[in-house]
């Protein structure tokens, strides 16, 4: 099943407010994307806290409609 | 979550020091991600274990549930959860990857 790139944009950002995301369709068939979502909340976090705050943003989509989202994560420059 | 299935993983994790929990073997992964990883590890020379989580059903949906993280493939050095394919790719690229493997006192390819 597919989800659209809005969509997921848009659960980050109720998630975490602040964030700039970029999302790419890497194939084009709404489920293969790469996310790179910068937030001040990843601040002080290990990369996979981060990456845990972006998946509980997205509520139990990924790795079931959501099959792959290649994601990377960082805090925003100083 | 179920105990036993818990327990297994535990052990898993323990018995040897380098574990990737993955879809099908280290000769033939049956997922990109996997492969993906597999390929890092062995071009790092790390000896590790691979787990198929395709074989069982309920280490598959456990892991989930004891990593706190929802996809496939995942890596544990010395009982800790490192991360998955992107994680792993980024500190691989990086050499974080090398360096922990060496902190954590895993021979590594020099």
């Amino acid at each position: 099943m597919a989800m659209d790139a809005a969509m997921i944009e848009r659960l980050i950002k109720e998630s975490l407010p602040d964030a700039q995301i970029s999302i790419e369709d890497l194939r084009g068939d709404g489920d293969h994307y790469a996310a790179h979502v910068v937030s001040g909340a990843f601040r002080g976090k290990s990369r996979v806290q981060q990456h845990q705050m972006v998946y509980q943003a997205l509520r139990g989509r990924m790795g079931n409609e959501l099959h792959a989202l290649a994601l990377q994560t960082s805090v925003p420059d100083e | 979550m179920d105990i036993t299935v818990q327990d297994r993983i535990r052990q898993e994790i323990t018995d040897a020091p380098v574990v990737l929990f993955m879809k099908g073997t280290p000769v033939f992964p049956q997922c990109g991600f996997s492969a993906a990883v597999v390929q890092i590890l062995s071009h790092l020379g790390v000896k590790f274990k691979g787990v198929d989580v395709l074989s069982d059903p309920s280490v598959r949906q456990g892991i989930k549930e004891f990593s706190a993280w929802p996809t496939i493939p995942q890596l544990y050095v010395k009982g800790e959860f490192v991360g998955g394919c992107d994680i792993v790719r980024e500190m691989f690229e990086t050499g974080e990857l090398k360096q922990l493997l060496e902190e954590k006192g895993v021979s590594v390819r020099a």
